[in-house]
């Protein structure tokens, strides 16, 4: 709401690849309400703590509705929203440090439910927001204000780590692809269950990791980024393992299984096969 | 002569049959009217471990467990050795005489409890041997126990009359065991059989009955001794359209859930224990930044860190009033019986939607467990606070204004940002010193909505006042009863509205000369609070992980009235 909003006085540094994600997730919720007339209001954004959580104050135009929560926990919030009201469409905003770091414990269980939300990622493998210390998706050895004499872990493999929780739809992304990002996002959000588009998103101020991931023809440099070929099917869970495990990161739907219910579904399914009761049948069953 | 109370302990191995006794005792005599209470304690393991229930019987209302026993049921050597201390002058032992011997003696009856049982064709029938020789005891006429059998079995299966033919015949071989010594513990008065209706429930029923009664439509939950018990139930019973409820992966996961669910419009509730409250803390904080109702049950128990998770204690009281870092004071509600329990959670629901915050409601392992006879709820007559929705068009300013304002709800106009961070009216954060400030001001103005609470007083001008909390009323109430037939200084005062307290009462309690607060913790935890209050109130305290005993508190409270009076004569 910055435009309105003199006030809020946060602003993402120039360059910054959380400008191009800001535009894909606007694009998405446009394109699913002319298409489909989902109502800006049905979107519920859930935000991180971080640089990329921020995003949820700075959409442009008619506004979703926001949850910037703490530190951690987007994924248990949007439980909570989606759970409460299934037919809203839940989206989750947070970064590498957020997700990856301290919300690690959370991303498990949603796998196991297949829980009908879409987490958008923002990984640029740094805390920016604290000033550059090293995350979970830093590269091992890496020099940072917390890793003063190189990082001592190895890093993250996010998506592997997707594949392996049962993630029901796996989509990596690039910030400076607005259009394709909004592509995924939009996918992400009609799949029925548990969906994450991971995002390459580089910070200039602390990571600037733009040359490495799109290459230098003049420097020698190879890009890291590639496309999914046509033919990769994202249903074939062994080809989705084999395109994570190629060095770089591939771009596009890595990974969707449509044939597990929704969360939402199956409590449905319990619920229609147990007899609910009343209070008052609640109370008699105690009547001495 | 006539007796009017009975006090009955089972003691034994878990699995031996303790908690159904006592149990299947309460039960009998709710159905033909007493007043009963049950106090369980459980081993902290899955099987066996020693365990012990005490069963109180009384023509009168019960308020606590009974200090002396009339009756010990043991059901093997370590339970006798244990538990012989507590019987009272004219007590009974009844002794398990297949586990162990005891030496003839008056007022000891072994019975093979076992064999009895088997002889009559169905060996789960030991219970009812125990309950018909202590029937006897106190010339309890065998149709109430015939009552009981026959509405307890009565399930609509074809072996029905079997099951209570043979549960009829174990209580009669226990009545006749019984009746061939000479032991007798007086006749029990007979009941006074209340015309309205009553239910027998435990504590932690109780508060799950209030919550659904409440309008709960959202329940997350984490296994935690002693909580577990509710989010059980509310698996079991909570299954209904428009409604969730579900185990999640951690309390942490449980709070965020339920802040995300009250933003969505539901009505959320979970319960935890010390544990469970110490990783919500930063949830809770964020349930009063963002303005989110929904209401955290902490069932106590011994603290810190994992410390006693079987055991009863009143020692999160200063966790659960400031369970988060930050400005912040989180509304608290501690029932003091288990009637209680079901009106303080329906009390829970309204102010979460009427101050638009999280609500800690705090319960006790002793009382958790405990099963009472309570006059039916009546449920057409609650008084259910609903949420203040906004109906309006975009571009609402949530937080606007220095108090409560309707909330919109996702999926209608009305979009904002619940933020956890400082924010203005839209939501949006802010650093800006004057924002923060009326911010912070709006969040304590809302308290202000909850000070009309309600509290009890009896000889409210006496100087010197009693002032429980929680659980530990029972005890205390029953002291002071004893006490005020020999003093009229005292008063009695209680509430179950801990934060913010009643206005009113406050302003009786600081003209106090002294107030006394018994409560099961180290620290003196509510008596800080009301100095803190301006209030000069103390202490007794207990950390034995066992609720009071009357006549111990009654004479502590006795030693300090009477070092107070001393003092005050001195200067």
């Amino acid at each position: 709401m910055t435009l309105k909003n003199p006030e809020y006085d946060f602003k993402w540094c120039p360059g910054c690849g959380d400008f191009g994600v800001r535009r894909a997730l606007e694009f998405a919720m446009k394109s699913r309400l002319q298409e489909k007339e989902i109502p800006l209001v049905n979107n519920v954004v859930v935000a991180g703590i971080g640089c990329s959580g921020n995003l949820v104050h700075l959409l442009e135009g008619e506004q979703p509705y926001g949850f910037h929560g703490i530190h951690g926990r987007t994924l248990p919030i949007a439980l909570g929203v989606k759970m409460g009201q299934p037919n809203l469409n839940v989206v989750v905003v947070a970064g590498d440090g957020d997700f990856l770091s301290i919300g690690m414990e959370h991303i498990a269980p949603q796998a196991a439910r297949n829980l009908d939300i879409c987490a958008i990622i923002m990984d640029n493998a740094v805390y920016g927001l604290t000033k550059g210390q090293s995350s979970p998706t830093t590269l091992f050895g890496a020099t940072t204000s917390s890793t003063p004499f190189g990082k001592l872990e190895e890093k993250l493999h996010p998506l592997e780590l997707y594949l392996s929780y049962g993630v029901s739809f796996i989509a990596s992304g690039f910030s400076s692809k607005p259009r394709d990002l909004a592509k995924l996002i939009t996918a992400g959000m009609d799949h029925p269950g548990f969906a994450i588009v991971h995002i390459q998103s580089p910070c200039t101020t602390y990571n600037d990791t733009y040359e490495e991931l799109k290459g230098s023809v003049k420097k020698g440099i190879p890009a890291q980024l590639w496309d999914l070929p046509d033919t990769h099917d994202p249903s074939d869970r062994d080809a989705a393992y084999a395109a994570i495990k190629s060095s770089g990161w591939p771009l596009g739907i890595i990974y969707q299984n449509t044939d597990r219910p929704a969360f939402h579904q199956q409590v449905d399914k319990m619920i229609s096969s147990v007899d609910s009761k009343t209070i008052d049948q609640l109370v008699a069953k105690y009547i001495i | 002569m006539e007796k009017t109370d009975l006090i009955v302990r089972f003691a034994g191995e878990g699995g031996q049959g303790v908690v159904t006794s006592a149990e299947g005792l309460a039960q009998v005599a709710a159905q033909v009217g007493y007043n009963v209470l049950t106090y369980a304690t459980f081993p902290s393991q899955i099987m066996g471990g020693p365990t012990w229930t005490q069963t109180r019987i009384s023509v009168d209302s019960v308020l606590s467990a009974g200090d002396k026993l009339d009756v010990l049921v043991a059901f093997n050597r370590e339970a006798y050795d244990t538990h012989v201390g507590e019987i009272g002058i004219d007590g009974v032992i009844i002794y398990n005489s297949e586990e162990f011997e005891l030496p003839d003696q008056i007022n000891v009856l072994g019975m093979p409890v076992t064999q009895l049982a088997k002889s009559t064709g169905n060996p789960r029938a030991a219970n009812m041997v125990i309950i018909g020789a202590i029937a006897h005891l106190v010339n309890m006429p065998q149709n109430y126990l015939n009552e009981f059998v026959t509405k307890r079995f009565t399930r609509g299966r074809t072996n029905d009359e079997q099951i209570i033919s043979s549960n009829i015949e174990a209580m009669t071989l226990g009545r006749e065991a019984s009746a061939k010594t000479k032991i007798k513990l007086g006749t029990l008065a007979k009941a006074d059989k209340s015309t309205a209706k009553q239910i027998l429930v435990k504590g932690n029923e109780a508060i799950s009955l209030g919550a659904v009664a409440s309008g709960l439509n959202f329940y997350v939950g984490y296994p935690i001794s002693p909580a577990t018990t509710i989010l059980v139930w509310m698996q079991q019973n909570l299954v209904a359209k428009e409604k969730f409820v579900y185990q999640v992966s951690s309390e942490i996961e449980a709070i965020t859930a339920l802040l995300g669910a009250g933003f969505a419009g539901r009505k959320a509730m979970t319960a935890t224990a010390g544990p469970g409250l110490s990783l919500m803390s930063e949830g809770l904080g964020l349930g009063w930044m963002a303005e989110i109702p929904c209401v955290v049950v902490d069932v106590q128990r011994g603290g810190p860190a994992t410390g006693l998770p079987t055991k009863t204690e009143q020692s999160d009281l200063l966790a659960c009033f400031h369970p988060a870092h930050g400005d912040i004071s989180i509304p608290v509600i501690a029932p003091g019986s288990v009637e209680e329990c079901f009106y303080a959670t329906v009390s829970a629901f309204n102010w979460a939607e009427r101050y638009q915050g999280p609500v800690i409601l705090m319960n006790e392992m002793s009382m958790a467990e405990r099963a009472q006879n309570i006059p039916m709820p009546e449920l057409g007559k609650l008084q259910v606070v609903n949420r203040s929705i906004y109906n309006g068009s975009n571009g609402y300013m949530r937080y606007a204004g220095d108090s409560v304002s309707p909330m919109p709800i996702p999926g209608h106009p009305g979009s904002y940002i619940a933020n956890g961070s400082e924010h203005d009216p839209s939501g949006d954060t802010t650093h800006l010193a004057s924002r923060h400030i009326e911010m912070t001001q709006r969040r304590f103005n809302k308290l202000k909505l909850l000070t009309n609470g309600t509290y009890e007083s009896l000889n409210k001008e006496a100087p010197i006042t009693i002032m429980p909390w929680g659980g530990t009323k029972g005890p205390s109430l029953e002291a002071y009863n004893l006490l005020a037939k020999q003093t009229t200084s005292l008063s009695w005062f209680y509430t179950m509205f801990l934060n913010p307290l009643p206005e009113t009462l406050l302003t009786q309690l600081r003209k106090k000369e002294l107030v006394i607060v018994p409560e099961l913790n180290f620290m003196g935890q509510w008596s800080s609070i009301l100095r803190s209050h301006g209030i000069n109130a103390i202490s007794i305290t207990q950390y034995t992980g066992l609720p009071f005993k009357v006549e111990d508190l009654a004479n502590r409270i006795l030693d300090v009235v009477q070092s107070h009076e001393k003092r005050t004569v001195q200067t």
